[in-house]
């Protein structure tokens, strides 16, 4: 008995030692950020120079104004790096409840010294930075919900890529037709939900490898894209010129500084995305629709035997879905640059997938996590403004991050991750 | 199909001759048949997509009623001229034909030299595809899905293009295998990272392959651009390979460009099945591809296998970059893979990711692609028709059900695919 009692401790103990040697990889790992700060921006940095940070949109827009943001480059620097330190320091010895906060507060300090640090006796339209960035993250984030949507009925929709494609393509060519953004918009809906149809076929009536079925169908977008691109978009330019989609600065709301323009100054498709998150988390968690899509997604032997039509839940949520990711589509083209090019999604599709792992299979999880792959895009576009004397790093270099945060996302090294149950699981009734 | 492999392995002591058999009929049909009716109905459909999008074609049936024969013929031309285009591009059996005959009449061999390009050329081109589908292959065989071909023979190409150039004073037999070490390191790391991911944080091969693709693709831009570090002079290229590097190309013709890299091809997929079916490493691949559970309870170390096979998966892709290069582009450029590594997974699928039905696979396609460019000029059929059918063919191999339901088919038990959908791991 006394035996049992000690290996349990001595476990106990491993398990202990375990979790110390995480805390302190932690610490070091803040501690190594602190280092960065100094060793790359502070040392390269002169006393008495001035970062400032614009926080007033650039149009003359009537709303309050606030004082721009100016700091000393140095100080706030040594600053910074010394809280950073300190963070680090704490956690070493004594070690932080929630080091994930920590993790974020860390990130988020050395982004900011960056963004110092590159505007050194210059300035820079932080406003703009953020209002670009919830723009960048919408496709993104459009992907996620797609995502969420179909896994929590336990499809893995690795399609969404594809489907985007087809839908920007579509949006395109309608609204060019019709002179119409919002029939564009229509026909990139309706381009993926019948793609997202597609799969959901395979996937449940003929029980496809989910994977294998969904990259069939971004091979096929692929093709059929750049077919109908070349034999009809290149030679006739009609074709390709559909619009752009109008600002539309929401009364009151886009009035508020900073969060303002924001988020309340933009076209129909990211206020689209916001009811969306808003209505998917609403749908998930406070309806019984969404209890059937979660008991699907996790046990659909279960539901099944409750009377829940497993199939039903599965094709209506893949194929609500699709359509989506095909508003998620509509956003390369006609709501932001008003013309298709080949390959225009450029792996936003997975990488709203790594959103939605990241915000844990949730509406609102994925957007922030969009947010963040937004945000990165933005400071890349905003830098390479800043020009090769404010920035010695290679703007492709830069254009490598968001997959190099994505594939970090998915290592789990920002937390464990659940996905549900069934995830990518075929069901079979019997 | 893997999966029957390692169970059948196990004596079944009753009815094994009787078993066996059956098992074989089925097996035989859905090997070739389901494949050859796959290719068929994925060109038939590509037919159709040729004709809807043919602008002639739509303004005949514009005028159906008054002339119903002009539309019909119209849709017929159409077809015609494409897939005549297509087969004439690739293969040019007419040419060569004619050509024995001048050379029986003693009018010399230069009409047949010529008549043998565009044949030469489709062998030409499918020497990427049999290394890239053997990557991918490889990867089904235990369980992987490497999507990263595109990126792996990029990285593959430019390692090897880089000794290629920039090393010299070598003789060749020693610098060409110096350029493709390099390739195959190059693309080995490549290939390694997500297989690390996969085995120590579980991360999706999938999504991180995909990820490496991006990552490459920014890099070489940054890479080629002029000015950069590869870039030659003011071209965004790289240098050209110098000669000792290259691998040669066998015939003096103009235009013919086919190489002995077609042979390395071949000795590699023979390679790649000593492997798979003759060495206890191909066992245990075999087996983590079956069942990853069983392989683990088994006692093979499943986390240094999946870094193994990434690896190696990888350096094959690498391979088809590296062999291109060497021996037919001899520089590297933007834009370089072009959709390879996306096209090798409807290989390995054609394949039945075995080594052999790859080769095969990869003769057809590289036959095809060939043959689009013919029909690219001629036809003025954009070549992404080609990547259409291949989706297609995807589509069809992984769900056989529908094959079956076109043609009426029995159906005698379901062959059970390779399975990849996992969760997401971690």
């Amino acid at each position: 008995m006394s035996a049992s009692v000690t290996s349990f401790t001595s476990s106990d103990s491993y398990a202990a030692r375990k979790e110390r040697r995480k805390t302190i990889a932690y610490g070091v790992f803040f501690l190594f950020v602190a280092i960065l700060i100094f060793w790359l921006f502070a040392s390269n940095s002169e006393g008495g120079v001035i970062s400032t940070m614009k926080l007033n949109p650039v149009t003359k827009a009537k709303i309050i104004r606030v004082p721009d943001l100016k700091l000393p480059t140095l100080a706030t620097m040594i600053i910074f790096g010394v809280i950073t330190a300190l963070i680090g320091f704490y956690q070493v010895i004594r070690g932080f409840k929630n080091v994930y906060l920590w993790l974020g507060i860390v990130a988020l300090m050395f982004v900011f010294t960056f963004l110092v640090w590159a505007t050194r006796g210059k300035s820079i339209n932080l406003l703009g930075i953020l209002t670009f960035a919830v723009a960048a993250a919408s496709p993104i984030a459009f992907g996620a919900l797609s995502g969420v949507m179909c896994e929590r009925s336990g499809v893995i929709n690795i399609a969404i890529e594809g489907i985007m494609l087809a839908a920007a393509m579509m949006a395109v060519i309608v609204a060019s037709m019709t002179d119409s953004q919002w029939l564009g918009l229509v026909a990139a809906i309706l381009t993926g939900g019948l793609l997202g149809a597609f799969l959901a076929i395979l996937s449940i009536r003929f029980m496809v490898d989910q994977i294998i079925g969904g990259v069939a169908i971004n091979i096929f977008a692929l093709g059929i894209t750049s077919f109908i691109s070349q034999r009809f978009l290149q030679p006739i330019p009609g074709l390709n010129s559909g619009g752009v989609f109008k600002r539309i600065p929401i009364p009151g709301l886009s009035q508020i500084p900073i969060i303002g323009p924001v988020f309340f100054n933009h076209t129909p498709i990211i206020y689209i995305l916001f009811l969306l998150v808003i209505a998917i988390h609403f749908m998930l968690w406070y309806t019984k629709w969404g209890l059937r899509t979660r008991a699907v997604g996790e046990h659909p032997r279960a539901a099944d035997t409750l009377g829940i039509n497993v199939y039903l839940v599965r094709y209506v949520n893949v194929i609500i879905g699709g359509m989506i990711a095909g508003i998620g589509g509509a956003y390369f083209t006609i709501g932001s640059v008003g013309r298709f090019d080949e390959n225009i999604t450029a792996g936003k599709g997975f990488i709203g997938l790594a959103a939605m792992i990241f915000g844990k299979w949730t509406a609102v999880g994925g957007f922030a996590a969009s947010l963040l792959f937004g945000f990165s895009d933005a400071l890349q576009a905003k830098l390479q403004i800043l020009g090769k004397v404010q920035v010695p790093i290679p703007s492709e270099w830069l254009l490598v991050i968001p997959y190099v945060v994505t594939m970090i996302v998915l290592a789990g090294v920002v937390g464990r991750t659940v996905p549900p149950a069934a995830d990518g699981q075929p069901y079979e009734k019997q | 199909m893997t999966e029957s492999d390692v169970s059948n392995s196990s004596p079944d002591p009753k009815s094994t001759e009787s078993l066996a058999q059956e098992f074989r009929s089925t097996r035989v049909r859905d090997a070739v048949l389901v494949p050859i009716l796959a290719v068929f109905t994925g060109l038939l459909i590509g037919a159709i997509i040729i004709v809807i999008t043919d602008s002639t074609v739509i303004d005949a049936w514009r005028h159906f009623f008054d002339d119903p024969g002009g539309a019909l013929l119209a849709t017929w031309n159409s077809i015609r001229v494409a897939y005549g285009a297509l087969i004439s591009g690739s293969l040019g059996i007419v040419e060569i034909w004619q050509g024995l005959q001048a050379l029986l009449h003693g009018q010399g061999g230069a009409a047949l030299g010529q008549a043998m390009i565009p044949l030469a050329e489709s062998m030409t081109q499918s020497v990427p595809y049999i290394f890239a589908g053997l990557a991918v292959a490889l990867g089904f065989q235990g369980g992987l899905f490497n999507i990263g071909g595109e990126g792996q023979l990029l990285v593959g190409a430019l390692s090897s293009v880089y000794v290629g150039y920039a090393v010299t004073g070598l003789p060749w037999f020693l610098h060409l295998p110096l350029a493709l070490i390099a390739g195959l390191i190059g693309a080995g790391i490549w290939g390694a990272i997500p297989g690390l991911l996969k085995a120590y944080t579980g991360g999706h091969e999938v999504i991180n392959t995909i990820m490496m693709n991006w990552i490459i693709i920014s890099l070489s831009a940054w890479l080629l651009k002029v000015g950069g570090p590869m870039s030659r002079g003011k071209l965004p290229i790289t240098p050209e390979v110098l000669p000792t590097a290259q691998i040669p190309q066998m015939f003096a013709t103009q235009g013919n460009r086919f190489h002995w890299g077609f042979f390395l091809a071949l000795i590699v997929a023979a390679l790649v099945w000593w492997l798979l079916y003759r060495t206890t490493l191909g066992f245990e691949i075999r087996m983590l591809g079956a069942n990853p559970k069983a392989a683990r309870y088994s006692g093979i170390n499943v986390k240094r296998l999946y870094v193994i096979v990434m690896t190696m998966s990888a350096m094959l892709a690498g391979m088809a970059g590296s062999v291109q290069t060497l021996a037919v582009d001899r520089w590297v450029g933007l834009g370089f893979s072009g959709g390879l590594g996306f096209d090798a997974i409807a290989l390995a699928l054609l394949g039945k990711s075995h080594p052999l039905g790859v080769v095969l696979a990869a003769i057809l396609f590289g036959t095809l692609r060939n043959g689009a460019t013919r029909m690219q000029s001629v036809a003025r059929v954009p070549i992404d028709i080609i990547t259409i059918v291949q989706a297609l063919v995807i589509v069809f191999i992984a769900a056989p059900a529908i094959v079956r339901w076109i043609f009426h088919l029995r159906t005698e038990g379901e062959a059970a695919g390779p399975i990849f959908t996992k969760g997401w791991g971690s």
